[in-house]
C-alpha cells in the first residue's frame, strides 16, 4: 500500500480546515475583537495617549500573543468532535501532515489577525510611526508567528484529546512560548523608541529563529504519539 | 488465509476490562457478527480491529499484519463505518469526500459513482448539517468505501436508513460487496442471516464463537439476559 503524496495531503486539509472558519467564523473574528479590545483596555487602563520602547512591544505581543491562545484552543475541535481525528488516523497519511496542517492553519490566522491588530495598536498606543519600524518589525512578526503556531499545533493536539482542553491548553502553551515572547519583544523594543536606536541586536533574530527550529523538530518527532490511543 | 486473528485479546479501560482474552479467526470474504447487550465491548472490538485503540493483551494480526506493531500497513486497506460518520458537519459530501480521497491517496473519480451508488448525488453539494441522518449516514458508507478497503468494519451499519435506503446500501455493505465484514448489530436475526461466523460478547467475555446454524436456539436469549 503506497503513502499518498505529502504535500497533496497538507494542502487537503489546509483548505478544509479554511473552509470550515470561513463557514463558522469560530476563531478569526473572536481574536480580532480580542485584540482590539485590549488595546482599548491598556489605552485606557494605563491612561495613557502613547506608548513607545520596551513597555509598547511589551503590551503588542502580550496581546497577541493570547489573542492567539483563542486560536489555539479551537484549532483541532472539529477534529475531535466530529471524527475527523479518527477518519486521519484511519488514512496511510504521514501523521505529521496534520502538524504542518494546523500549523500553517495558525500562521494564517495569525497574519490575518495582525494586519487588523498592529494597525490598531499604532493608532490606539504606538508613539512613534509605525512605518519606522518596519522591515524588521515585518521579521519579528513572521518569526515569532512561527514559533507561536508550531507550538499551538502541538500543544492544541495534546489538549483536545483531554476533557479539560479549555485550561489544559493556555498552562501548557504559556510556558513554551515564554522564550519566544522574550524574543520578540526584546527585538522589536528598540524599533518603537522614539526616536528610534539605530542599531538592532542581531542577538533576538538568531535565538527566535533557532527557537523555532528546535521547535519545529521536537513537535515533529512528538506528534505521532499524541495521534496514538 | 486469515483476514483477522485474535489470541486472547484484552483491552482495558483504566480498571474495567472491555475485552477480556477473545479469541478468534475469521477467513479472507468471510463475515463476522458481533453481537451482544450494551456494553458488551462490540464497539470497543472494533476500534481494536481499525487501530484506533491499542490491545493491552493478547495477539492481533490483521490483513496478515501485527497490530500495533505494523499498524501503518493496515490503514487504509480498511474502512470503518462508526457511530460517528466520522465526517465535517459544515462541508459538503463531495468537500468531505476530497478530502478523504486526499487522505487516502485514491483518485477522487470515484467520488461522484460511489455518491451516484448511494443516490446522493443531487444532495451532494449541501453541508452535512442540513441533511437527514439518513443522508449523512449515506455519506458515511461512501468515505468508508471511498479507498476500496479489503476489510470492513461495521457498527450498526443500517442504522438511521429507512427501508429503502437500506436497500440502496445494501450491495455496497452487504453479503453481495464480496469483502471479508466484521458487523456489530443490535438485530440479531438480520446479523445471523449475513454471517458466516457469531461471536456472542458479554462484558467483553466472549459467550460463543459458532456459525449460525451451529447456535443453539438458546444461545441469542441468554446473551441479552
Amino acid at each position: 500500500m503506497s503513502r499518498p503524496r505529502s504535500a497533496s495531503v497538507v494542502l487537503a486539509l489546509l483548505r478544509a480546515q479554511l473552509r470550515l472558519e470561513l463557514r463558522t467564523f469560530e476563531s478569526l473574528p473572536a481574536m480580532c475583537l480580542f485584540s482590539v479590545t485590549a488595546f482599548l483596555l491598556f489605552h485606557f487602563g494605563l491612561d495613557v495617549d502613547s506608548l513607545s520602547g520596551n513597555l509598547a512591544s511589551g503590551v503588542l505581543w502580550v496581546t497577541l500573543l493570547l489573542a492567539a491562545l483563542l486560536a489555539i484552543n479551537r484549532v483541532y475541535v472539529a477534529d475531535a468532535e466530529q471524527g475527523g481525528f479518527d477518519a486521519f488516523v484511519l488514512s496511510p497519511a504521514e501523521r505529521s501532515t496534520l502538524l504542518l496542517a494546523k500549523t500553517l492553519v495558525l500562521l494564517i490566522y495569525l497574519a490575518a489577525v495582525e494586519l487588523v491588530a498592529v494597525p490598531a495598536f499604532a493608532i490606539l498606543l504606538l508613539e512613534p510611526s509605525l512605518w519606522q519600524a518596519m522591515p524588521s518589525l515585518l521579521g519579528a512578526l513572521v518569526l515569532g508567528n512561527i514559533g507561536i503556531a508550531v507550538i499551538g499545533a502541538l500543544v492544541g493536539a495534546l489538549a483536545v484529546r483531554t476533557q479539560a482542553r479549555d485550561l489544559l491548553g493556555p498552562l501548557v502553551s504559556l510556558p513554551l512560548l515564554v522564550p519566544v515572547l522574550l524574543g520578540v519583544a526584546r527585538w522589536t523594543a528598540p524599533l518603537f523608541d522614539a526616536p528610534r536606536a539605530n542599531a538592532v541586536a542581531l542577538r533576538w533574530p538568531l535565538v527566535l529563529a533557532l527557537y523555532d527550529a528546535v521547535f519545529g523538530l521536537i513537535a515533529f518527532a512528538l506528534f505521532d504519539f499524541l495521534l496514538e490511543d | 488465509m486469515s483476514a483477522v486473528a485474535l489470541r486472547a485479546l484484552t483491552r482495558r479501560y483504566g480498571e474495567r476490562t472491555a475485552l477480556a482474552e477473545v479469541t478468534l479467526s475469521l477467513e479472507t470474504g468471510q463475515t463476522l457478527a458481533v453481537l451482544g447487550p450494551n456494553g458488551a465491548g462490540k464497539t470497543t472490538l472494533l476500534r481494536v480491529l481499525a487501530t484506533l485503540l491499542r490491545p493491552h493483551d493478547g495477539e492481533l494480526e490483521v490483513l496478515g499484519h501485527r497490530l500495533p506493531a505494523e499498524g501503518w500497513l493496515v490503514r487504509g486497506r480498511l474502512g470503518l463505518l462508526a457511530h460517528e460518520p466520522m465526517l465535517y458537519r459544515e462541508l459538503t459530501a463531495r468537500e468531505n469526500l476530497r478530502l478523504q480521497a486526499k487522505l487516502h491517496g485514491v483518485a477522487t473519480d470515484r467520488i461522484d459513482e460511489l455518491l451516484a451508488a448511494v443516490a446522493l448525488e443531487r444532495r451532494g453539494d449541501e453541508p452535512l448539517r442540513t441533511l437527514s441522518r439518513g443522508l449523512v449516514q449515506r455519506a458515511a458508507v461512501c468515505r468508508t468505501l471511498l479507498h476500496d478497503p479489503e476489510l470492513l468494519l461495521l457498527d450498526e451499519p443500517y442504522a438511521n436508513l429507512d427501508p429503502a435506503a437500506r436497500l440502496i446500501v445494501e450491495p455496497l455493505i452487504g453479503r453481495s460487496s464480496g469483502k471479508t465484514r466484521v458487523i456489530v448489530s443490535h438485530d440479531p436475526q438480520a446479523a445471523l442471516s449475513e454471517a458466516d461466523l457469531v461471536l456472542g460478547l458479554s462484558r467483553g467475555r466472549a459467550v460463543f464463537l459458532a456459525p449460525p446454524a451451529e447456535l443453539d436456539e438458546g444461545a441469542l436469549t441468554r446473551l441479552y439476559e
